[in-house]
Order: structure tokens, then C-alpha cells, then sequence
């Protein structure tokens, strides 16, 4: 067995100590107001596939491990252990090992045991008889055999191949270890945990109670006598709000760069950091019928887009250009920027990108005085649509006429699923920063959210290759291959990847916002009140 | 009159089972359900998984049978149980009527105390200055949409007094309980408000210009009497009736404004229930809203013989 990265883990925590001390000695006390954008669907994190359900709820659960709270910008090398006391991956890389916390109790005072652990997993994977409504990250653990324990204080997942990428998974705030003894159904409504707070009630469109776990296995924590979320869908309103100081924090990732001017204008001494948040905005074609079964009008369109417009007009520019993987300096997997710059229609010139584009569209029997017309089909909500019509006007000088084409959300993905559309406007988000996440859920063939049905033999094969590859420098030169060639496939042209703001009030102490991902930041055990 | 109510209770009953059918066959002619919704949110389709989750929620029942179910269910008192939040629909709705409630009841009692005493005064300073100003006001309340109106109160509030009266079940003082409900109920009455004034203006001017009104004049009756006791007692038979129909429309209007005023009622999470196909949630609100809406214009048809005594029904 190889050793855990203990120095790696013991540097990080002196670096979130100098973080604390920074701040001043932390007050316990206060509740911690912050507004939430909507009404999530439940409390159970595992069968959500919203980041709504996560703030509000992450707090409520543990993890076997976590990305360090106070490092933006998460990697295998902040992970910190939780639940667990130390982990160990074998020789051959197949099977990890967790040692567990002896002195942890569910919120209604039965004891936490490797059988929990086993549990949450064999739900996950769909081998309990006890089964989730929907189960949306099951394909986390296609590498996964089975959940094995040793005793009441050990846990090992035995892989069928090495996947350095399963402890990332792992500590995804989508990852929480859920109570044997707590049906599915007990966990949407009254959720049962052993994180830093206990949930207390959930009126939907109203309200979400959470207070202070006594018992909270990390002594000394939660600072907060509790975290109350008050559900505004609003958004004028809840940035009001905020300003006239009813809320302590914004909900996290959900201030427009636009709308942080207004903020830092009206509240000049709110803190508001500005991140990347692992969402990509691109275009999904449907390569299986005309017009856009034809490579040469895919790859016009990819030629055409002007993705700095994209940004300027809608993030002030504040928006970065990649490609699969969330752009760096926060993504830990992006290609180098020369190398991105060869990809076919994110060179810098676009006048001479469109005009191959053009050429492209003439080869396929279209030009000025044949038009191709189609409809672009995207979801009835700004962030969808405003990109949408941006896309709509690009795509004119290179002699499409696209209408757009708004569709109601429970309409979205059962439209999108059955191809009935031509040219749809879409946006993926990533809760963890691995390509073992982004590419087989997006990418692989047969894979339900594959909704271009793009499929590549070969690359799957690449895709297995970086999955299982231990060495990390290894990994990221097949992770950027694998990413040019999406691109220049047409797989799912990425246009844009979107940053977003979040504010608190001054004396709100400890928060730190994630730089590659919006779903792994929100335990707030930590986090305390200079009041 | 007896035989009166008798045939209105009855024509009642009728047009609420036509409603129930309606309101039931058009949430399910509308494209998707809650199982999509699920769907929606975790990205893609399971088909076994929706197709279980359909049985499960009854959803795979021919419609004919769900309607009968829930209809059975309304008799029993059994409203069925959220999709969402999986709690007794009951339960989630019944919190939240006496906050609409209380907010469309003051919302009504603004628009009448503020409307019937301005509309009288235009009519009897009609062509002044007053009337001139009066009419303006009613014009700004019919021309400015109450989200509009009640955002630029609350922005108002944040630069005046540094707070703002959005909805807090817990208020911690007095000013702040009456703030919660009053400044929407303002916000959303005075549309309401301005086409009560417009009605009773037009209502009085046309009794000002009545015979009986000059002969009360001629026999000296004070001209507070002549307008409040002669002719508002028989101009307020058409405001009575935009009231009622006002209360009926208000639920439009309390959707807006329960969403910028962030109030918890059942307008708003009506919205929120059709945006997530919640069929049990919506289906018994607006059958809720049309027994409102039915009794309603019930006790306006009913008011009409106690306020004119003219007016007998029936025989």
C-alpha cells in the first residue's frame, strides 16, 4: 500500500490555520442568513443533479473525503479526509482503502459504521434493494466492483481497473454518505447527516433551517448556531435584500457580472469575488440528419463563432475560451493556450475564420443567395437564451438564417433526447474538475448525456487510456489530445466558459468560493460571524 | 329568493364539477410532467427509471381513472400528496391561504376605501383641478404594472430607510408586521384601486345628473347627503360588481406581487407548482381559487338585493 499525500494534507491545513488567524480569533454565535435562488426538489444530494441542493444541503451531510474548504481551486492534492481518518490505494492501483472516524454519530444518535459507507454505494451503483427515484451520477461508479468492508471502522472499493480519478469523485460535495437506516424517501424530506448541521425544516418556496450540530465529530465546530436560506426567485429582490443587509451572503455563483456593479455600488463594503465556475456554454448539433449530418457545415459552424463577443457582451469580458475542460488558471486540465489556438475556429483572426467557414458552406451547395435555415432550440431561461440569440447573429455571416427556437424546460432534454431539434444552445456544468467525469458523461458512446450521439472508437479507447493512467503529467498530454480532437471533431462545439460572482457582507468570515467547480464549497463548518 | 339561491347553489355545483374536468384535462394536455421535470434537472432519461416513477405516482393511469382518484380523494378531504415535496398536499397549502388571503383581503379594502371616496369626490368636482388630478392618478394606477411598482418601492425602501419590507414570518416589531402585508397589499390594490375611482366616477356622474338628486337638492338635503346618502347608495351597483370581479382577477396580480414582495402564498407557489408539474398541488389550488371565484360572484349577485331593494330574485 501506498502512503497517503500526509505532507501535501498537513500544509494545507497550516495554510487554512494562517487562513483563520488572518481573520481573527472565530466567534461562535449568529445565524448565517443567505438567500437562495429557488426551490430545490428535495434534500437528498444523491438524487439532485442542481447545485440548488447542494448549498443549502452539503452542510447537513459528511463525505469520506472533501476537497479543502478553503483552497478555491480544487485537486486530488486538497483533499482532506472527513469521514475517514486516512485512505490507501493499493499496489496495483485497483483497490482504495478507507480507514474510518470511530466517533461519529448520525444526527439521531445512531452510530456511523462501514456499513453506512457500503450502503450509500450499493444504492449508488443500484445493487440495494432499497432504490433512489433517480440516480443521476451513476456512472461515477462503472469502475467501481463493489464496496467491501472489514469490520465496522474499514471500507475498500475494489476497481476493475486503476482510476485515479474515483478519490476526486469521492470528494465531490455530490458525494455524501447517506444512513443505512434512512429510507430514500426520509432523506428527500428529513434528511439525516453527520455534517456540522442538523436540518430542522424545509418549506418549499419559502424557507430551509439548518442548526448547529452538538455532536458534530470535528470538536469546537460549527462556529454558527445555524444557516437559514430564505428562498427568493426574484432575483431583483434578493440582491435588495442583500444590499439592505437581510442577508449575510448572495447565493453562491449567482451574481451576474452586471449585476455585481449594482451591488458594489450599493453596498460598497460587501466582499464579492468573482470565479470561474466549471460551466460551459456550447452548441449541441445533431450529426444524425441534415443538414448538420454533413462534416462540412459542423465544422463551418465551429469556424464561425467569434466566442470574445460571446464574452464581452454578455460577462464585460469576463469569461474565459476553452475547450471540454474549464480553461486555466483554474482548471487543472486545460491545453495549453498555443496548442488550443491550433483548433480550427479559435484562432484569433475571425474574418479569415468565417471566410473558410463561407467556403465550407459553398462546398455544401449553400451561399448569398441560398440561405440553410434552421432553428436553434434552446431552454426558456436567460442564461440559455441570450447566448442563443448572440449565436443566432454570428452564424448570418456565414449564410445560415437560424430562428430561435425556445423550448419549456420539462420539455428540454426529453426534445433534446429524442433529436428533434437541428441545432441546440446548451450548457454543461462539471462538479468535478476531471476529465473522467466531463468525458464519459458528455462524450461516450451510448452514454445518456451524450446528446449529440458523437461517437468515436478511438477516442473511447483514449478515454479508458488517461482514465487509467497513474501519472498525473502522463494523464493531462492524453486529456489535452483527447480534448483537440473533440474540438475538432464538432463533437459539441464549447464556446464559452462563464464566471460569476458572489457577495457577503463584511463580517462574514471564512467563506471561500470554488474556482472549478460550484458544487464541492458549501460545508461551512468553519465559517463564523464578526459580529 | 329562496328558490333563487336554491338554483344558484345548484348552478354552482355545476359549474364547479366543469371546472374540476377542465382545469384536470388541461394540466395534462400541457407537454411534460413532473417525471420529465425530475428527468429535466439530473440531464438525461432513464426510461425504466421514468417509467417506474410514473407508476409510482399514478401518472400511468388512464386519465379517466386519476380523475375519479382525485375527485374521490377531494370528497374524503383527501387532497393526495405533492410530487415535490412529498408531504400532504393539504399540509402545503393550508399555511398558505390566510397569508394570501390577508394580502388580497387588504389589497380589496385599499382599493375600495381609496377608490369609492376619490371617484366620489372627481364626480363632484368634476372639470376641477382636483378632478383633473384624480383622473391621473387613476390613469398611472391602470398603466403601471404592479411588479414594476412594487420593485420600485422596495428599491425605495432600500435608499430611503435602508431596509425593505419583503415577507418575514417572524417580525420583530409592529411596524414591520404591518409593513410586510400593507406596502404589497398597496402595490397590488392600486390597480385595482384607479379602475374602482374611474367606475365610481362615471357611476356618479351619470345619478349626479338624475331627477331625484336635483329634487333633493330642492328640498335643502346638505350636499354631503345628496352625494354619500341619495346618489352613491345608487351608484355603487356597478362598483360593487368590479370589486367582485377585481377580487376574482386578484390572484393574477398577487402572483407578481408575492414574487417580488417574496411572500409565501399560494399565488406564487401556484407558479411554482405548474413550473414543476405538480398536478396535485395545482389541480386542488385552482379548484380552490374557483370555489373562491364562484362564491365571490355569488355574494355580489347577492348583495345587489340587499344594497337595492329594487332588485328581488326569483319570484
Amino acid at each position: 500500500m501506498r502512503s497517503v499525500k500526509t505532507l501535501a494534507v498537513g500544509v494545507l491545513a497550516v495554510l487554512a490555520a494562517y487562513d483563520v488567524s488572518l481573520a481573527g480569533e472565530p466567534k461562535a454565535g449568529g445565524i448565517f442568513r443567505i438567500y437562495h435562488r429557488d426551490s430545490p426538489g428535495g434534500a437528498s444530494i444523491h438524487e439532485g443533479a442542481t447545485y440548488s441542493l447542494n448549498v443549502p444541503f452539503m452542510p447537513v451531510y459528511s463525505n469520506l473525503v472533501l476537497f479543502n474548504q478553503h483552497i478555491a481551486q480544487n485537486s486530488v492534492d486538497t483533499i482532506v479526509p472527513e469521514l475517514a481518518e486516512s485512505w490507501a490505494w493499493s499496489s496495483d492501483n485497483k483497490t482504495l482503502t478507507f480507514k474510518l472516524r470511530h466517533d461519529v454519530k448520525w444526527h439521531d444518535g445512531k452510530p456511523f459504521t462501514s456499513a453506512d459507507v457500503k450502503c450509500t454505494f450499493d444504492m449508488l451503483m443500484g445493487k440495494s434493494p432499497q432504490k433512489f427515484r433517480q440516480n443521476p451520477r451513476k456512472s461515477w461508479y462503472e469502475q467501481v466492483n463493489d464496496v467491501t468492508t472489514n469490520g465496522d471502522y474499514e471500507a475498500s472499493f475494489n476497481l476493475k481497473r486503476p482510476e485515479p480519478a474515483l478519490l476526486s469523485l469521492l470528494a465531490s460535495g455530490y458525494t455524501p454518505i447517506y444512513p443505512c437506516h434512512v429510507s430514500p424517501a426520509e432523506m428527500r424530506t428529513r434528511p439525516i447527516g453527520t455534517g456540522p448541521f442538523k436540518f430542522v425544516e424545509f418549506k418549499a418556496n419559502e424557507s430551509i433551517k439548518l442548526v448547529k450540530n452538538p455532536d458534530y465529530f470535528k470538536k469546537g465546530l460549527p462556529y454558527l448556531d445555524g444557516i437559514e436560506f430564505t428562498i427568493i426567485p426574484n432575483r431583483s429582490t434578493a440582491i435588495l435584500g442583500f444590499v439592505s443587509g437581510k442577508f449575510d451572503m448572495t447565493f453562491p455563483t449567482e451574481v451576474s457580472i452586471p449585476l455585481l456593479k449594482d451591488v458594489k455600488a450599493q453596498a460598497p463594503n460587501a466582499v464579492c469575488v468573482v470565479e470561474p465556475n466549471n460551466v460551459s456554454t456550447n452548441i449541441i448539433v445533431n450529426s444524425s440528419s441534415p443538414p448538420f449530418d454533413n462534416i462540412d457545415i459542423r465544422r463551418a459552424l465551429a469556424l464561425a463563432l467569434d466566442r470574445k463577443a460571446f464574452i464581452q457582451i454578455m460577462f464585460e469580458g469576463q469569461g474565459d475560451i476553452g475547450g471540454t475542460m474549464e480553461p486555466a488558471p483554474a482548471g487543472l486540465w486545460a491545453m495549453p493556450k498555443e496548442m488550443l489556438e491550433s483548433i480550427p475556429g479559435y484562432g484569433p483572426d475571425i474574418n479569415a475564420n468565417r471566410e473558410e467557414a463561407r467556403k465550407l458552406m459553398q462546398k455544401a451547395g449553400y451561399g448569398p443567395d441560398k440561405h440553410l435555415q434552421i432553428k436553434v432550440s434552446t431552454r426558456n431561461i436567460p442564461v440559455y437564451r441570450d447566448p442563443a440569440i448572440i449565436l443566432i447573429d454570428q452564424i448570418k455571416s456565414i449564410y445560415i438564417d437560424g430562428e430561435l427556437d425556445v423550448v419549456d424546460t420539462a420539455q428540454w432534454f426529453p426534445k433534446v433526447a429524442r433529436k428533434d431539434y437541428a441545432l441546440g444552445l446548451n450548457l454543461t456544468g462539471n462538479a468535478v474538475d476531471d476529465p473522467d467525469q466531463s468525458f464519459y458523461e458528455n462524450y461516450s458512446c451510448g452514454s445518456e448525456r451524450n446528446y449529440t450521439n458523437y461517437c468515436n472508437k478511438d477516442i473511447e479507447k483514449l478515454f479508458d487510456q488517461q482514465s487509467a493512467e497513474t501519472d498525473l503529467n502522463k494523464r493531462k498530454k492524453l486529456v489535452w489530445e483527447i480534448d483537440k480532437k473533440l474540438q475538432e471533431d464538432v463533437a459539441r462545439p464549447i464556446i464559452f466558459h462563464a464566471r460569476t460572482g458572489t457577495c457577503w457582507q463584511p463580517y462574514v468570515k471564512n467563506v471561500t468560493i470554488m474556482s472549478n467547480s460550484s458544487y464541492n464549497g458549501f460545508r461551512y463548518e468553519d465559517v463564523w460571524l464578526d459580529k | 329568493m329562496f328558490g333563487y339561491i336554491v338554483r344558484r347553489l345548484a348552478l354552482m355545483l355545476v359549474t364547479l364539477i366543469g371546472i374540476s374536468i377542465i382545469i384536470f384535462v388541461l394540466l395534462r394536455v400541457v407537454p411534460g410532467n413532473i417525471v420529465d421535470i425530475l428527468f429535466d434537472a439530473a440531464g438525461f432519461v432513464d426510461p425504466a427509471d421514468k417509467a417506474n416513477l410514473e407508476k409510482e405516482l399514478g401518472l400511468s393511469d388512464p386519465i379517466v381513472v386519476q380523475y375519479l382518484h382525485w375527485i374521490g380523494g377531494l370528497l374524503r378531504g383527501d387532497l393526495g400528496y405533492s410530487y415535490v415535496s412529498e408531504k400532504p398536499a393539504l399540509d402545503e397549502i393550508l399555511p398558505r391561504i390566510p397569508i394570501t388571503a390577508r394580502l388580497a383581503g387588504l389589497a380589496l379594502l385599499f382599493s375600495a376605501s381609496i377608490g369609492i371616496p376619490l371617484g366620489v369626490i372627481s364626480a363632484v368636482r368634476q372639470g376641477t383641478r382636483l378632478d383633473y388630478a384624480l383622473r391621473v392618478v387613476s390613469l398611472s394606477g391602470l398603466s403601471l404594472p404592479s411588479f414594476w411598482l412594487g420593485l420600485l418601492i422596495l428599491m425605495a425602501s432600500v435608499s430611503l430607510f435602508g431596509s425593505m419590507p419583503i415577507f418575514n414570518p417572524n417580525p420583530k416589531t409592529w411596524t414591520e408586521a404591518i409593513a410586510i402585508y400593507c406596502v404589497p397589499a398597496m402595490a397590488v390594490g392600486f390597480r385595482s384601486a384607479a379602475l374602482t375611482m374611474r367606475i365610481t366616477r362615471s357611476s356618479m356622474l351619470e345619478i349626479l345628473r338624475q331627477d331625484y338628486i336635483r329634487t333633493a337638492r330642492a328640498k335643502g338635503a346638505s350636499e354631503s347627503s345628496v352625494n354619500y346618502r341619495h346618489a352613491l347608495k345608487n351608484a355603487i351597483l356597478p362598483v360593487i360588481t368590479v370589486i367582485g370581479i377585481e377580487a376574482a382577477f386578484l390572484i393574477g396580480g398577487l402572483i407578481v406581487t408575492e414574487t417580488v414582495f417574496n411572500i409565501p402564498g399560494i399565488a406564487r407557489f401556484l407558479v411554482e407548482a405548474l413550473r414543476w408539474r405538480d398536478y396535485p398541488i395545482v389541480q386542488n389550488l385552482v379548484m380552490l381559487i374557483a370555489v373562491v371565484v364562484v362564491v365571490a360572484n355569488f355574494t355580489v349577485d347577492m348583495l345587489y338585493a340587499v344594497i337595492d331593494p329594487r332588485i328581488r330574485y326569483g319570484d
